[in-house]
């Protein structure tokens, strides 16, 4: 399937792919949620404060995201002769991307990988290895500052949040549907005043519900990865898209693909930020549908396939 | 009544769009300017690397002046150039120049070797992608303001308040022969 793709076709087709994920994730909250309302009549009241407190969290963990996603990781800042390279190459990404050139950040460790936090591109911080520093020559290496600054310029860390924000909600109210659907073993029949053909539509509402609030977690889980998985691929476009050269990108996630070490200081919530899975054992094929990466040779592949639009000055 | 309310309101929200409208040309307007502006700001610094360039590789290859000769001369063509069009043709002659020094370079491995010199070679290495890229950049918010004042509706505003189209950059005729600048 190495089609030929115009540049500006994948990066809109990614976009409207994760507008429907968020899309089709809002359903499923809406659907729990009413479920869960027609099915009690319950008081709302201490829902919603744990609705408001589930939001307040992730609105904090997100506001301080960078800098917890840098203390976790051992990032210091990029200062000394050593580094010159790092930030000529960033300066010239934030020249292509006519953006504000984040703050540089190093992690002490011979595992090649990269992150991007931040929650807008006027407050944003790039941390690479020295691994990656070591590994990857001056085009790979703008390749990959160019796919970090663009999860930076497409909100990605913004969007991460609601997404989690909005899982959460899903898991929260879940979790109180079970237990008190299990406790009172079903309040409906007790206020039910519509007669029998009433009586069975809220079986069957309450069935549904039931099940939907035991597959939520999965449910939650499936939709969180897939969207961080379409935010790569739209992050490697992008990048690609700026340099008007997706091959530095391609040539660098090809070298990653040849390492095997893992990076012990991610964790389920911080693996998205990184350029490639912090986890998997076999990062070229594997893709599980939990997986917060698109394999590495998925990645290669639309790369190297991408037709770099021309320049409107050739003519 | 409600004819006359509707309309007020249709009124009301013709002229929000106007000045939104008016507003986004504005900006992206300033845009192209800015990013015209900093291609200059690269090309200055280009400027600014050359003497300290011309004086290490002097330390090492002293007899070589005829090249430091024509890199010296290009650049003061280019500090003094009037008019975009000199300016194109002085900066190519400049990369060319620049060109046969980094040539000339290669028979002198010590120097190939030194830190300061290599610092310098990334530093224009760098200074050349950053033109580059402000170029690419230039032409990116060009193409997005000629967008909009040339698609309906919002030409309409455009033409009303005298917005006109900016030019692309476009690289010289020699320039596209040349592969990407790179030392």
């Amino acid at each position: 399937m190495a089609e030929r793709q115009d540049l500006y076709r994948l990066i809109s087709r990614n976009k409207w792919g994760t507008a429907l994920f968020i899309v089709l994730f809002s359903l499923l909250l809406g659907v729990i949620g009413v479920g869960f309302g027609c099915y009690f009549g319950w008081g709302w009241r201490p829902y919603v404060l744990f609705g408001l407190g589930v939001v307040l969290y992730n609105l904090l963990m997100y506001f301080n995201s960078d800098r917890i996603a840098l203390a976790v990781n051992g990032a210091k800042p990029a200062v000394g002769e050593g580094y010159r390279q790092l930030h000529n190459v960033v300066d010239e990404v934030a020249i292509a991307a006519g953006m504000l050139p984040p703050s540089l950040y190093v992690i002490d460790t011979l595992v090649p990988n990269a992150f991007a936090t931040g929650r807008n591109p006027h407050r944003s911080a790039i941390a690479v290895t020295k691994g990656l520093l070591q590994m990857m020559n001056r085009e790979e290496l703008q390749g990959i500052i160019a796919h970090e600054m663009s999860h930076i310029r497409n909100y990605d860390i913004l969007l991460m949040t609601v997404v989690a924000i909005l899982g959460g909600l899903i898991i929260l109210l879940r979790d109180v549907f079970l237990r008190w659907g299990l406790f009172f073993g079903g309040g409906r029949r007790r206020r039910s005043s519509t007669g029998r053909a009433g009586g069975q539509a809220g079986m069957i509402l309450a069935v549904a519900g039931i099940v939907l609030a035991i597959l939520a977690p999965l449910l939650v889980a499936l939709i969180r990865a897939a969207i961080s998985r379409q935010r790569e691929f739209l992050a490697d476009a992008s990048g690609a898209y700026i340099l008007r050269n997706p091959h530095g990108l391609a040539s660098a996630l090809e070298k990653l693909a040849g390492t095997t070490l893992k990076l012990n200081t991610a964790s389920n919530a911080t693996a998205h930020m990184f350029i490639a899975n912090p986890f998997a054992k076999d990062r070229r094929t594997a893709t599980s549908r939990f997986a917060s990466h698109p394999a590495l040779a998925d990645r290669v592949r639309r790369l190297r396939s991408l037709t770099i639009p021309r320049d409107p000055a050739d003519g | 009544m409600p004819i006359l309310i509707a309309v007020g309101v249709f009124v009301v929200l013709v002229l929000l769009w106007i000045i939104a409208v008016y507003n986004s040309l504005i900006r992206k307007r300033n845009r192209v300017q800015n990013g015209w502006h900093q291609i200059d700001v690269q090309l200055k610094r280009r400027t600014d690397l050359i003497p300290n360039l011309v004086e290490t590789v002097k330390g090492y290859a002293s007899h070589e002046q005829e090249v430091f000769q024509k890199v010296t001369e290009a650049r003061a063509a280019v500090m003094n150039a009037h008019g975009p069009a000199e300016a194109a043709k002085a900066d190519n002659m400049l990369t060319q120049t620049l060109k046969s020094l980094f040539a000339v370079v290669e028979n002198y491995p010590t120097l190939k070797a030194n830190e300061g010199f290599l610092k310098l070679q990334e530093e224009l290495s760098s200074t050349e992608n950053k033109i580059s890229f402000s170029r690419q950049f230039y032409n990116d918010v060009v193409m997005d303001f000629n967008n909009r004042i040339q698609m309906f509706p919002s030409n309409v505003i455009a033409g009303m308040f005298g917005f006109r189209a900016a030019e692309f950059y476009s690289a010289p005729e020699t320039d596209r022969a040349a592969p990407k600048v790179r030392f």
